[in-house]
């Protein structure tokens, strides 16, 4: 089964550096993203090493969801580069972005299924930009997808515990069913990297723990990289390898989950850990279904039809 | 009710609100006037004058009772040899019925190829899915050009090009019906959620994937609903349109109002209600069905 999900490479192709912590993998170099003059993002540098998962926390308009956004460019960057195994996917257009975007798979806070499609529809959704060529494109168009993609659909479902649910239209599912659809969506693409913005924050804390466990699943047997957007630093402590925390569109703390001490916390946010958690629980973006701040309608449109 | 209980806050909002009411009548018969000067100008300029009006309301009848065939209670079911029967009135039924087939035949087939043109064309002239600024204002230009000609304008040109025949009609109203719904079902789409989308455009999925995947499935139960919509009006159209001699019933019909062959032009009539009337109702429950099917989640 896991060989259906090795990482696809068709993306960026390039030397690899290696370091100490193995094959360094994504970087991001003094990113910063405006919108007006405000600084969602401001000079933000990481380094991710392959497979790692990584748990971006931070509240609402720290620039956690942005950062996110700008890696697979659903945002574009003021300035800044993003390096992924030494290729600068910052200026990528067309067929090279779009296979970009491809080989990081993306989870977002309100699932952004097709509602009307059914279940199996919405995964195979995940190999449209394996059909290369007008032809291929035509063929996705009337639906025609290889029996080797629907039995891989159905098995990346089968794993998430939703193979009964496949004919099924996707709204009829809870919202943890859903964000678990588009876990296997993002499957499907055989990606390097997971992007997860705030993939548990509409969800009761049963779902929200089957979707953390989903995720640290795909990162541990397929190596893939997680970047997880997150609001409780328990969660982010729990599931994750390396926590970065934001603050202002700022890097406060980069480091494993043990050396985020309360006192750090403190440090950073000005606040307890448990009033850190209580306030992340009173944002809307916890309890109801709104989406989190987005940068402005033209500019995000701009970049989606890029 | 009990005013010397009122409160402060209550007395200001009460005060606030008897502002904003008498504001917003005072808007309202501004409008008003407004509106009755604009409505007398247009009458004057339209030389819409109540006299004529009288004059003329009486020959309507009188038209009326002359394409009114002479009917008698005797022989009302009698061959359509017997003067007075409504065989004799439709006695040309067979053909006529045969006309109005292909008079919804040219609307289906209109509807059908227009709509085509509209769904290819909407997803470019949709502000909110627009690939590329000029693409977008070439395919509105598009769908405005196709849209502000009258279909009877497109039908002398198609019957002076391909001659006298359905050919023409056809050809004028699907041009005209690709305008008209490319216009509609791109406003369909601009009000679509954007989160598949969103969601398509993150897995590397191209723009024409994404406008089938994210966009069409939100939408189609709404585009088939205006087609349908645009079918009613097209059966109309194609009875009409047949005067320029582009097929259908309304050829048969110019002619027995040429020729003043009165009781011809009221069977004709009558069997073009009858029809329009079914279509109607066929489409009319379609549609409810279907808008039914799509609130249903």
């Amino acid at each position: 089964m896991e060989v259906l999900y090795t990482p696809h490479s068709r993306g960026a192709a390039g030397p690899c550096k290696a370091d100490e912590k193995g094959k360094l993998m994504l970087q991001l170099e003094n990113l910063t993203r405006r919108f007006g003059t405000t600084l969602a993002v401001d000079g933000v540098s990481l380094a991710v090493p392959a497979g790692q998962m990584v748990g971006v926390i931070g509240r609402s308009g720290a620039g956690k969801s942005t950062l996110l956004r700008m890696i697979n460019r659903l945002a574009e960057p003021s300035s800044g580069r993003i390096l992924h195994d030494g290729t600068d996917v910052t200026g990528l257009r067309g067929q090279a972005l779009r296979d970009w975007r491809t080989s990081c798979g993306m989870i977002f806070q309100q699932f952004n299924l097709v509602s009307r499609l059914d279940v199996l529809t919405n995964v195979l959704v995940g190999r449209l930009n394996h059909h290369p060529g007008l032809g291929g494109t035509l063929a996705t168009l009337f639906k025609r997808f290889p029996a080797a993609e629907r039995v891989m659909a159905l098995e990346a479902l089968d794993r998430l515990g939703l193979v009964d649910q496949a004919l099924q239209r996707a709204d009829t599912l809870s919202g943890g069913q859903q964000q678990r659809v588009a876990i296997a969506r993002a499957l499907m693409q055989q990606p390097r990297i997971i992007l997860a913005d705030e993939p548990i924050a509409s969800l009761d804390p049963a779902n929200a723990r089957t979707v953390m466990e989903a995720l640290r699943d795909v990162n541990r047997r397929e190596g893939i990289t997680v970047l997880c957007n997150l609001h409780h630093l328990d969660t982010a402590r729990h599931y994750c390898d390396r926590i970065v925390a934001m603050q202002g569109g700022r890097v406060m703390f980069d480091g494993p989950p043990a050396a985020l001490t309360p006192a750090r916390v403190r440090e950073i946010y000005g606040v307890s850990e448990e009033e850190f958690d209580s306030l992340a629980a009173a944002e809307p973006s916890v309890a109801g279904p709104q989406a989190p701040p987005q940068p402005a309608l033209a500019e995000r449109q701009a970049a989606l039809t890029a | 009710m009990h005013a010397t209980a009122m409160s402060p806050a209550a007395a200001r909002g009460e005060a606030a609100y008897e502002a904003l009411r008498r504001q917003r009548r005072n808007a309202g018969l501004l409008g008003g006037a407004i509106l009755l000067a604009c409505l007398l100008l247009a009458g004057w300029v339209s030389e819409f004058s109540p006299v004529a009006l009288l004059a003329g309301l009486p020959r309507i009848g009188e038209y009326f009772g002359r394409i009114l065939p002479s009917l008698q209670w005797a022989n009302l079911f009698a061959g359509s040899e017997t003067e007075g029967s409504l065989a004799f009135w439709f006695y040309r039924l067979d053909s006529w019925l045969l006309l109005l087939l292909q008079t919804a035949q040219m609307a289906a087939l209109a509807t059908l190829g227009g709509a085509a043109v509209a769904l290819l064309l909407s997803f470019p002239a949709a502000r909110n899915l627009v690939p590329s600024p000029w693409l977008h204002h070439l395919s509105r230009r598009a769908l405005e050009a196709t849209r502000t000609v009258p279909e009877i304008v497109y039908a002398l040109i198609f019957v002076w090009a391909f001659g006298v025949g359905p050919l023409a009609g056809i050809l004028a109203i699907a041009i005209h019906t690709a305008g008209a719904l490319g216009k509609l079902f791109s406003e369909v789409m601009e009000n679509a959620e954007m989160q598949p989308w969103e969601g398509l455009r993150a897995s590397g999925a191209n723009w024409a994937q994404a406008c089938r995947y994210a966009i069409l499935p939100q939408v189609a139960p709404n585009l088939v609903s205006y087609t349908l919509l645009r079918f009613e009006i097209n059966v109309r159209g194609a009875s009409v349109i047949g005067f320029v001699g582009a097929g259908g019933i309304g050829q048969e019909l110019y002619q027995v109002i040429a020729f003043n062959y009165y009781e011809e032009i009221s069977a004709i009539v009558l069997l073009i209600v009858l029809a329009v009337m079914l279509i109607d109702l066929v489409t009319d429950r379609l549609r409810h069905r279907l808008i039914h099917a799509a609130g249903a989640r």
